[in-house]
């Protein structure tokens, strides 16, 4: 029980880090080539300069509970995928010092530089987190005593020595940035005004065909590439709303984008996301990480789970933190709710 | 390089660099509380200007510190996995408390404080910069919890396949070792925050430019770094280091150079521990001094490393005796500093009195020193235990990634650290060129729009 409940809080912690930080990745990406002025382009990063730092808290948050909860995956998923970590550190570090140091600076050249290395390594970590999640579906080569270590590549095919990327966690990884550039142009769609507004508007539907395509392809695929990940569905077959809700929630953007609701079209896409996550999380179960080397290798639920006190203590404090973690989250949301005013201070 | 070596440089070199920032961070918050408050009572725009110049300063470390921060949390499990694998249960839930309880709360408040003022009242304001600084003393202790825990581990029982499990969730929290830690850094934080903020008003000053801030980051900074720099040696140092002779007399033999154990032990001012001979070089002693310290008689025996087995003796001893001898040294230079400038601002002189201005401006990079000192006395005097008594070092990082892999993105962290460093050091030279006044913008730039 302690097990099945504290799979689905790290689920949550995953999807409200995607959910969050997805759009302000998006507007990184998207700030590379959709704006054209200096105002445009400031206006674009006001629209997540308030809120995209507490937004990556949500990795670190997640990161802290899948450490206490499930240690051994923790150890073995993150010292066995080192060199891409190590990667996506430097691009955390990246992003963050680009976005938020533009501001301190006048100069031109220094400006477009920051802004290139901002945009780069915003679209280069959708990329990877997808990467890194399809890595996940697909499993690793799982020694005896649970470690592992990947090379970045090998033959490009999801075998049972796989190398980091392949043609799987390629597509995972497009998708990912798919995905979030879209979610980020419906979050720009509600922020902005005007010239903006209307371009991000008209770049919503090229990027939702070619997300409903990798949608359709990354579901095949992972059929294809684990056919264990339907197992759970077939044994509570009312489970198949999950698909059913990714559809919905796709549908409903597009619908709701043309209907110019942003707001809900966002929301439909925070649903999307959801569904696509917890689609993904109840094909593992109560798998964690899949061992392409046997399924006797395979890290499950109740070999990485800690003691049982341990996650009696943490249930306690977790849940109480949580509430108040959501609720400085809705302050401040609402505070800094409606269009982004250029002239309401900043430093 | 072994491995091991190579993964405790990686994690050693990366805390390090981040924690030049969060020191800095959280004594200003405390001290930008104090701007705030008086702005508040009195309702001088002149302190307002002072709190936000102070908060763009805070803003740009605590970008630094973020990012810096994000790779502690990951190195745990990229190079200390074996560790992990078994002290997850236990130091994962602090870590994760970090994020729940401090992030959080310190990175909506810190939203607001710095884009929100227009949007919120002089009250509300007021309040998100207490919130910041609440944030961030919360997240300062539970990083103190983690690091106790591995100093001294109380409340925890072994699962049978060798994990650590907490038994009790207030005795991991309020470890003795913990508190005396939390103190002593904290302390340790506000001397930096007031250093800093007295070498800018120093600086200010001296080249005869925005003299009223001046003033006031004086007036701040020293009375603040007064009572820090106090409270850092007494109590809080004295508790922590006589916690430390009782619970690791290996640490504090090594801190101190004591090979040899005595009654009315001396107490080494300057002098090289020489691990051969096992005495130390060029020694200059005060008598019984040691005894004293620490369990208040001249006469006290105090623990040397003859009766510590060799394989437990810290594994750096040089480098652990002379981290805390620089660290008390700096110490004994903040109070002396400090008082005399007090002195000087309650007798009308300190703006006046170059030599002390020069004296507070050339300081401001040694509470770093001292903080990192202090820091490295602890780290290093665990050693050679990971989780003290019960892990040690070289059984705890990552078995699966060669020390060469760790060589790479150890060399990559120094490039791209190197480049932050560089990049802050600019961003905060402009900062205080600028100043607190608001800019003035020249009507020719807003029209070349």
């Amino acid at each position: 029980m302690m097990g099945f409940i504290w799979f689905w809080l790290v689920a949550v912690m995953i999807v409200g880090y995607v959910v969050l930080d997805g759009f302000d990745l998006g507007v990184g990406v998207l700030h590379l080539f959709l704006v054209r002025t200096e105002a445009e382009r400031r206006a674009t990063l006001a629209s997540i300069g308030p809120v995209w730092d507490g937004n990556e808290v949500w990795l670190l948050a997640g990161g802290g509970t899948l450490y206490f909860a499930f240690p051994l995956l923790y150890a073995s998923a993150f010292s066995g995928f080192y060199l891409p970590l190590m990667i996506v550190l430097w691009l955390l570090i990246l992003r963050g010092v680009s976005l938020e140091l533009r501001n301190h600076i006048e100069v031109g050249v220094w400006r477009a530089l920051l802004d290139g290395v901002f945009g780069l390594s915003s679209a280069l970590l959708t990329i990877f987190f997808g990467a890194a999640l399809a890595n996940v579906l697909r499993g690793v080569p799982l020694q005896a005593d649970g470690y592992f270590f990947l090379p970045l590549w090998t033959n490009w095919q999801p075998g049972p020595h796989p190398g980091i990327l392949d043609w799987y966690t390629v597509i995972g990884g497009l998708l990912a940035l798919v995905a979030l550039t879209l979610h980020g142009a419906l979050w720009l769609s509600i922020k902005t005004s005007g010239e903006l507004a209307q371009r991000t508007r008209g770049i919503v539907n090229p990027l939702w065909l070619l997300l409903a395509v990798l949608t359709v392809v990354s579901l095949v695929a992972t059929i294809a590439v684990r056919p264990a990940s339907l197992n759970n569905y077939f044994n509570f077959p009312v489970t198949f709303l999950v698909p059913v809700g990714v559809i919905a929630s796709l549908a409903g953007i597009w619908l709701l984008n043309r209907k110019a609701q942003p707001v809900k079209a966002f929301l439909s896409s925070c649903f999307y996301l959801f569904f696509m996550l917890a689609g993904a999380c109840w094909g593992l179960y109560p798998t964690l990480l899949p061992a392409t080397t046997g399924t006797d290798r395979d890290i499950t639920l109740s070999r990485a789970i800690s003691g049982p006190h341990t996650l009696a203590v943490g249930l306690v404090w977790w849940g109480f933190g949580m509430a108040l973690a959501i609720g400085y989250v809705v302050f401040v949301y609402s505070k800094f709710r409606g269009k982004v005013d250029l002239h309401a201070g900043g430093h | 390089m072994t491995a091991e070596l190579i993964h405790r440089l990686h994690f050693a070199f990366t805390i390090t660099f981040h924690y030049l920032f969060p020191q800095l961070t959280m004594g200003l918050a405390l001290l930008i509380v104090v701007l705030k408050s008086v702005a508040l009572k009195t309702g001088s725009e002149q302190w307002d200007r002072a709190a936000r110049f102070w908060g763009r300063i805070f803003g740009i470390n605590f970008v630094f510190g973020v990012v810096t921060g994000i790779p502690m949390e990951f190195e745990f499990g990229t190079n200390w996995a074996r560790f992990s694998q078994l002290s997850g249960g236990v130091i994962g839930q602090p870590l994760a408390m970090e994020g729940v309880f401090s992030f959080f709360l310190e990175s909506a408040f810190l939203g607001l404080f710095l884009y929100g003022e227009k949007r919120i009242s002089k009250l509300m304001h007021w309040f998100s910069a207490v919130m910041v600084f609440v944030g961030s003393w919360i997240s300062g202790f539970f990083i103190i919890v983690t690091d106790a825990w591995m100093q001294h581990p109380v409340a925890y029982d072994r699962l049978p396949n060798g994990q650590f499990e907490v038994l009790s969730f207030w005795h991991l929290l309020l470890n003795p070792w913990g508190l005396h830690q939390y103190a002593h850094n904290m302390t340790g934080a506000v001397v930096t925050g007031s250093f800093v903020m007295g070498a800018v008003g120093a600086f200010y000053l001296l080249e005869g430019r925005m003299v009223d801030y001046a003033r006031i980051f004086l007036k701040v900074g020293v009375i603040a770094g007064l009572v820090a720099s106090v409270l850092i040696i007494f109590p809080t140092g004295d508790l922590h280091g006589k916690y430390v002779a009782r619970n690791q007399p290996a640490a504090m033999a090594g801190m101190e150079g004591l090979f040899k154990t005595e009654d009315g032990a001396g107490m080494v001012l300057i002098g090289q521990p020489n691990e051969e001979t096992g005495q130390i070089d060029n020694p200059i002693v005060v008598n019984d001094a040691l005894s004293f310290l620490i369990y208040g008689t001249t006469k006290a025996e105090v623990k040397g490393l003859d009766q510590i087995p060799r394989d437990q003796w810290p594994t750096a001893l040089p480098l652990l005796f002379y981290a805390y001898h620089i660290m008390a040294g700096l110490g004994t230079w903040f109070v002396l500093l400090m008082i005399v400038s007090a002195f000087l601002l309650w007798r009308q002189r300190l703006y006046q009195s170059r030599w002390v201005l020069w004296a507070l401006l050339l300081s401001f990079p040694l509470p770093y020193i001292a903080n990192t000192a202090g820091w490295m006395t602890a780290e290093l005097g665990r050693q050679p235990w990971l989780i003290y008594g019960l892990m040690r070092t070289n059984e705890g990082y990552s078995n699966t990634v060669s020390a060469s892999n760790g060589l790479f993105t150890l060399l990559g962290f120094m490039g791209l650290y190197s480049l932050l460093g560089l990049l802050f050091t600019v961003l905060i030279y402009r900062e205080i060129s600028n100043g607190p006044e608001p800019k003035v913008i020249p009507a020719k730039a807003a029209n070349a729009k």
